[in-house]
């Protein structure tokens, strides 16, 4: 068990260190994210996505969905607060910024997030302690799996 | 579905029973105040729903189903050194008094933490979060008061460097566009907004409070008693949640009043009557809604600070999303809905709702308010503020006794 442990943080602490992150790039940036994140990694492997799972020690779960190039392609989180989405959402983090702003200047209010860009869709919903967020790119969803495996 | 276990049925059955008599103020059974001889005080405030403080120009951008109010913030122990701020959305969605910076004339004294510097906070929204000091007011609101409450200040013109950490929420909303109203007044299901997690150190604590210095803010540990809290939990009487009655309503109007109500049978005007008890899960804050052939499983819950029905999919109700307002519903005519709400308890419910055609609804912009209003959502069913319309809505703080059982819970 311990040597398990040893080795995990061995392969994280020598893993290349990039600058941006996740969404839309090569699933090795799974591994900034769970340095960043300080959470536990779980991966798995089905016929048409690899599914990493990170566990951060303030509850949240994070999965993103690596194409079988090994380009993440969707991600999405449920926990009482919000991962580092700049992080997670790495280029896409200021399209989202941006599109909730845009949002929001339509008939203020205040409700749940539902972005449909061509190339970006962005959902969240919930509450303080109690969010959810699904964020993927259409264009490269593995053409055998459909949205609703997203989850 | 498997079947229903024997035990299974009966306290459902014993959960049901309890839900339907429970009750105060009403014929057999006893109310107990909290406190105790002292008269009561006025617990009444009134809130309004209409187009907002974004309405007026420069921004032009009308609310729509926003529930505003007013509160009085005083420098604690005074009775002079006092505000009076309108414009306060009342959300039942969250937990503490935060106020724009630009809305608030008087000084309020500045949360210190380690090393005496001043406490920032970050609270995450939905959408992105508010970035602000912790100060100290004595709150007022119709009779009652929070004495020596920590609340939000947003948007801060001392605090504009924003730690990386902080502003990888989302967007920030720290001014009158952004965030929509002079201020919000949560007045939620939890005590406090983050509770034990930020008293906790290193990668376990979430970052929702920083310590600044000149050189920057870094994350700290926050104490229970510390952090920005449910006002309603710290007045002296009437402080074991809140009752919120707004009129029934008709497609669009321009605005209606109605009332918040502090305390949950502690007078004669907050009475749970025949209201049903739905507890809640404490940690995330939700209950379980059915629609059709989807559960929402401890994803459902209940929010004045939402301006609609969220819920599902165009595909999944087969109602379109209108051509602009992509995150509304806009159905040729007018549907009625139903959905069954049910709690931690065992008790469960059905009623019916209303999805209109959001063009039509918001068209006019002096509206600001719409039965029917509802839009899409991934992962939860968020009753917004029309499930409010025409209903009598108690929110029991966490860990508070009230007759109906001990919080959280909402009762309608």
């Amino acid at each position: 068990m311990k040597s398990t442990i040893t080795c995990a943080i061995v392969a994280i602490l020598t893993l290349p260190i990039s600058l941006s992150a996740s969404l839309g790039r090569d699933a090795t940036s799974v591994q900034e994210d769970v340095a960043k994140m300080q959470g536990a990694l779980r991966t798995s492997s089905g016929d048409s996505y690899t599914l990493h799972e990170i566990q951060t020690p303030t509850g949240v779960a994070v999965k993103e969905y690596a194409s079988p190039v090994g380009k993440v392609f969707a991600v999405t989180w449920k926990g009482p607060f919000h991962p580092d989405l700049r992080q997670l959402l790495g280029p896409y983090y200021d399209e989202y910024v941006q599109a909730v702003r845009t949002q929001r200047t339509q008939r203020s209010g205040r409700g749940p997030i539902l972005i449909q860009h061509p190339g970006l869709v962005i959902q969240v919903s919930g509450h303080l302690r109690s969010f959810a967020g699904r964020v993927y790119v259409p264009q490269q969803l593995p053409a055998s799996m459909r949205v609703e495996d997203i989850r | 579905m498997k079947p229903l276990q024997l035990h299974e049925f009966f306290s459902l059955l014993l959960a049901g029973i309890l839900a339907a008599t429970v009750g105060c103020g009403g014929s057999g059974s006893s109310t107990s105040n909290s406190g105790g001889s002292t008269a009561p005080v006025n617990n009444v405030q009134t809130i309004t729903v209409n187009t907002g403080p974004t309405a007026a120009p420069p921004l032009n951008s009308p609310a729509i189903n926003e529930a505003f109010t007013s509160v009085t913030v005083c420098v604690p122990g005074s009775t002079t050194n006092c505000q009076t701020i309108s414009g306060i959305l009342v959300d039942t969605g969250s937990p503490g008094l935060r106020i724009l910076s630009s809305a608030l004339t008087i000084s309020l004294p500045q949360q210190t933490g380690a090393g005496g510097n001043p406490v920032v906070e970050c609270l995450p929204f939905i959408d992105g979060f508010t970035w602000g000091p912790v100060q100290t007011a004595d709150m007022t609101i119709a009779g009652e008061q929070a004495k020596n409450l920590p609340i939000q200040i947003i948007g801060s013109a001392t605090f504009t460097n924003i730690p990386t950490s902080c502003s990888s929420n989302g967007a920030e909303e720290d001014d009158l566009a952004s965030l929509g109203a002079n201020g919000i007044l949560g007045v939620g299901t939890f005590a406090q907004d983050c509770g034990d997690a930020c008293t906790l150190t290193g990668s376990n604590n979430p970052g929702l409070y920083y310590t600044c210095t000149s050189s920057g803010c870094q994350v700290t540990t926050e104490s229970v008693a510390n952090q920005v809290a449910n006002p309603v939990a710290f007045f002296t009487t009437d402080n074991n949640g809140v009752l919120i009655e707004l009129p029934a309503v008709t497609g669009a109007e321009t605005s209606i009043t109605g009332s918040l109500i502090f305390g949950i049978c502690t007078q004669s005007n907050n009475a749970l009557g025949s209201a049903t008890v739905y507890t809640i899960d404490p940690s995330t804050g939700n209950f379980t809604t059915r629609f059709n052939n989807t559960t929402f499983t401890d994803a459902s819950f209940l929010d004045s600070g939402s301006n609609a029905i969220y819920f599902l999919d165009a595909t999944t109700i087969g109602i379109p999303t209108c051509t602009g307002f992509t995150f509304w519903y806009c159905p040729t005519s007018t549907q009625t809905l139903s959905a069954a709400n049910q709690g931690a308890n065992g008790a469960s419910g059905t009623l019916n709702f209303t999805v209109g055609n959001a063009d039509t609804l918001t068209g006019n912009l002096t509206i600001g308010v719409a039965d029917g209003l509802a839009g899409p959502n991934s992962g939860a069913f968020d009753w917004g503020l029309p499930f409010f319309f025409g209903r009598h809505v108690f929110t029991a703080i966490e860990n508070q006794n009230t007759p109906g059982g001990l919080g959280p819970y909402w009762a309608y």
